[in-house]
């Protein structure tokens, strides 16, 4: 250290400035290839077709994974402040339930409320993500105020989301729905909202101060706090962002239905985790992309989708996605310990 | 060597050999990454005494008493306990050979009762192997007596006092019947009534044969209490004297007395006006009545030995615990700092005591550490972070602290301890701050990397900045200042100019 020379600063220039390995991504990407060509192996040997290049099957699963999708960017940015959100899955279907009563025709004859029928398609749409943000801002006040784990103020929100998505209609399903509202639920309009939304969020993640600001507080809160971050207002955004997503694939989730009903999204919240954890999201926080979280949710849909190619039966499809999830927080343990040792 | 378990039977059949000192160690050495913590110390506890250990901050007391409480291990050395050598592999070895510490952050479990606390791990069973609290309970009431302690077994410590706590700590070390006590500072968070119970208890013990090494930061403790007391100086032993036979000045003597070689790149700047003018600034239960000012240019050494409330002054003063009382005020305004984010608005800036905890964001990387502050209000428009700007004036500021990482991309973690230092001191230097906080800025880093931040210390100085420097290194403090403010158990015990300034004088006022 006393020689001088050593101690001359070696700052590399220019656009190796930032020091760039493969992206932390490109692991799973690597599995979810590795994944897909042991379905297109065992797809030749046992069904005698392909798997990848049968472009319904491949709709068919981002379709079926994109709600999963849209609520996983919101539980992304969650679990990177050293959070976590279990109320998605249940804030799906309360605000499923909302935004359909607003979304009625007129021509069905027991809308629930006969006077706002045929209303355009963004008031319930507005209506459901509203919904959602107000849960999520709940959430957030709850955590930044009263300092309870995020775990027991979202498991709570979960409970009470479902009840009220049960109360709001005493149970019955809303059905009827206008074309106008139904659309977003059709074609390949989920997945485009779902990417759209990932891309908003990995742009604001890695491009803006909300973004440095929300991996500061994963990575230390009390560094966060000193360094000048309003650590209580930051997480009430984050976890207002994430209720908002919710709400968004709740309204999604019932214009695909074309009806809703209160049991929608039923462990939706679990998937939306595992989908994080699986693209790299540590749950220790202060560390996770979109990028992913996209990934992580796509490996799901392959893995349900070749599952149901192969006909095998569901309940193993659960076993095997069970074990799938742990062996990615597993992934993530080892990771951090050998971090630690350097 | 005789293992722990097997000295811990031949303990049970009472078979002790009786040798003049209940526990001895020699030629001690401790290293821990980049520190000696120990070199070649020796230490003798006779029967039926109180021994006290002094020393500075980092001289290295405790590290010797948690190496007698099995809590460390020494690289080099033995520990003898009644003329036999002896190995402690962990607490519960210690305490097995009757060897039992009393912590200063207490180890009890909250709600759990007083009893169950004392007897945790040896509760006695009825015949169906169920807890017997009735035996619990009376076998602690027992103890109470013995030791003169009015508390009610089955309250929850939780509900208790520091100072009840504390018995019933002292009370637990002595249900192990131990042979030496070991206690760490047991008066930090006494009344003096309470101090007066206490030492009863000591003298009572002492009286039953029982050894009690006793480490305090406090002068006239050690004459009443100790009758011996040996001082430890930057690892190493100094000497012991029967407490009888030295006096106060002998001690702060030998525990300062060393010669201060190192070099100090001090810059000589024409003091400005007053920047930050502190009033009467209370923070209830931790420190009191605190006034100083800071003038532009000016390096404020603040000295105190550890609990003196130095940190604390700084947490409140950069709005992480508000005052409860007292006024701030900058540029003769007074103002109201509730938090880091106003303080970073007045031009505050914070370099935490610890780097790991309150620093770093360890696994993210150096520019998104060094960026973290600027950002509140600098190289972002319409929320979006000027990549490309913030980063070239990271890369600047790498240059100019010299920070030796292979790129901005690196992470943190994976960086020395002087480089991560650097890379936080240039965090604060991104917001251009007029009043600078260090808390322990050199702290745990190598001599090159020390004399590296003093150097950048001094030269912000050049430019105005009013730096409040927090230090338990004497040299630094000595060496650094322009003026020096004494801290003893959260009171200003005195204020010193450069010119006269001395360890001595500084000693005496931290231990007043």
């Amino acid at each position: 250290m006393s020689d001088k020379s050593t101690a001359e600063a070696r700052v590399e220039t220019g656009a190796a400035r930032r020091h760039r390995r493969l992206p932390p991504e490109a692991n799973i990407f690597f599995v979810l290839i590795g994944i897909a060509l042991v379905y297109e192996l065992l797809g030749w040997i046992f069904v005698g077709q392909s798997f990848l290049f049968n472009q319904q099957r491949l709709t068919i699963m981002i379709l079926q994974v994109s709600v999963i999708g849209i609520i996983a960017v919101g539980v992304t940015q969650v679990i990177i402040t050293g959070g976590i959100d279990l109320s998605s899955g249940s804030v799906v279907g309360m605000t499923a339930m909302f935004s359909a009563s607003l979304a009625q025709s007129s021509t069905w004859p027991r809308a629930l409320y006969p006077s706002l029928t045929d209303l355009p398609f963004f008031i319930p749409v507005l209506l459901g993500i509203v919904v959602g943000l107000i849960a999520g801002i709940i959430n957030g006040q709850l955590i930044a105020r009263t300092k309870i784990p995020p775990f027991i103020a979202t498991l709570g929100m979960m409970v009470s989301a479902r009840g009220i998505s049960k109360w709001y209609t005493k149970g019955q399903p809303v059905s009827g729905l206008t074309d106008s509202f139904t659309f977003i639920g059709t074609g390949v309009w989920p997945v485009v909202v779902f990417l759209l939304v990932a891309l908003i969020f990995h742009v604001a993640l890695r491009y803006t101060r909300y973004g440095k600001f929300t991996y500061a507080i994963g990575a230390n809160v009390q560094a966060a706090r000193v360094s000048g971050i309003n650590v209580e207002a930051h997480l009430i955004k984050v976890y207002a962002i994430a209720g908002m997503l919710a709400g968004l694939a709740g309204v999604v989730t019932a214009a695909r239905a074309q009806t809703a009903q209160a049991g929608m999204g039923v462990m939706y919240e679990l998937d939306a985790i595992a989908a994080a954890v699986i693209g790299g999201t540590s749950l220790a926080g202060g560390a996770g992309r979109i990028t992913g979280t996209v990934i992580g949710t796509i490996i799901l849909g392959v893995m349900t989708s070749g599952f149901t190619f192969l006909r095998v039966d569901a309940y193993y499809q659960e076993i095997v996605k069970g074990m799938i999830i742990v062996a990615a927080v597993i992934t993530d343990v080892y990771r951090q310990k050998k971090r630690t040792k350097v | 060597m005789v293992s722990p378990s097997t000295m811990a039977a031949v303990r049970k059949s009472g078979a002790i050999p009786n040798s003049e000192f209940l526990m001895t160690a020699e030629g001690i050495r401790k290293e821990f990454p980049g520190v000696v913590a120990l070199d070649d110390v020796s230490f003798r506890l006779k029967r039926g005494s109180v021994h006290a250990l002094m020393g500075e901050n980092g001289a290295g007391k405790s590290t010797l008493m948690k190496i007698l409480a099995g809590i460390y291990q020494p690289d080099r050395g033995q520990i003898q306990l009644k003329g036999v050598d002896i190995r402690l592999d962990s607490p519960l070895d210690a305490l097995e050979n009757g060897i039992a510490m009393i912590h200063q952050e207490l180890n009890l479990m909250a709600q759990m009762t007083v009893a169950e606390n004392i007897w945790i791990r040896r509760e006695p069973l009825n015949r169906f192997g169920f807890v017997d609290h009735a035996e619990m309970n009376r076998k602690t009431a027992a103890l109470f007596d013995r030791l003169n302690i009015v508390l009610h077994p089955q309250t929850d410590v939780g509900e208790l006092s520091v100072a009840n706590r504390q018995m019933v700590e002292i009370a637990k070390a002595v249900s192990y019947e131990s042979d030496v006590l070991i206690m760490d500072e047991p008066t930090s968070a006494l009344t003096e009534r309470e101090v007066e119970h206490l030492f009863r208890i000591i003298r009572d013990l002492r009286d039953q044969g029982i050894g009690i090494v006793y480490i305090t930061h406090k002068m006239n403790e050690l004459f009443e209490i100790a009758d011996e007391c040996s001082v430890f100086r930057d690892g190493r032993y100094i000497a012991t004297h029967a407490s009888s036979q030295v006096t106060r000045d002998d001690i702060i003597r030998m525990m300062v007395g060393r010669e201060i070689t190192q070099m100090f790149p001090k810059a000589e700047v024409p003091l400005g006006a007053v920047v930050l003018s502190v009033k009467n600034l209370t923070l209830n239960g931790v420190f009191k009545d605190v006034s100083f000012d800071v003038r532009a240019g000016e390096i404020l050494g603040v000295a105190g030995l550890v609990g003196s409330g130095r940190s604390n002054v700084a947490e409140t003063l950069f709005g992480v615990t508000p005052a409860s009382s007292g006024t701030i005020a900058i540029d003769g305004k007074q103002l109201a700092i509730d938090s880091p984010t106003e303080a970073i608005r007045n031009r505050m800036a914070f370099l935490t005591e610890d780097r790991k905890e309150t620093g770093c964001l360890l696994i993210l990387d150096v520019l998104e550490n060094m960026q973290i502050a600027v950002l509140q209000d600098k190289f972002v428009s319409r929320g979006f972070v000027e990549e490309s700007k913030v980063s070239a004036a990271c890369e600047e500021m790498c240059r100019k602290l010299r920070v030796k990482t292979p790129s901005l991309g690196e992470r943190i973690e994976n960086l020395s301890g002087g480089n991560q230092q650097k890379v936080l001191i240039g965090r604060w230097m991104l917001t251009d701050p007029r009043i600078l906080i260090l808390d322990e800025p050199t702290r745990g880093i190598d001599v090159g990397a020390k004399a590296e931040i003093h150097r950048l210390v001094s030269e912000m100085t050049k430019n105005g900045v009013a730096v409040i420097m927090i230090s338990s290194e004497m040299p630094e403090v000595l060496g650094m200042s322009d003026r020096i403010m004494v801290m003893h158990e959260g009171r200003v015990t005195g204020f010193l100019d450069r010119t006269d300034a001395t360890q001595i004088k500084v000693m005496d006022l931290a231990s007043r």
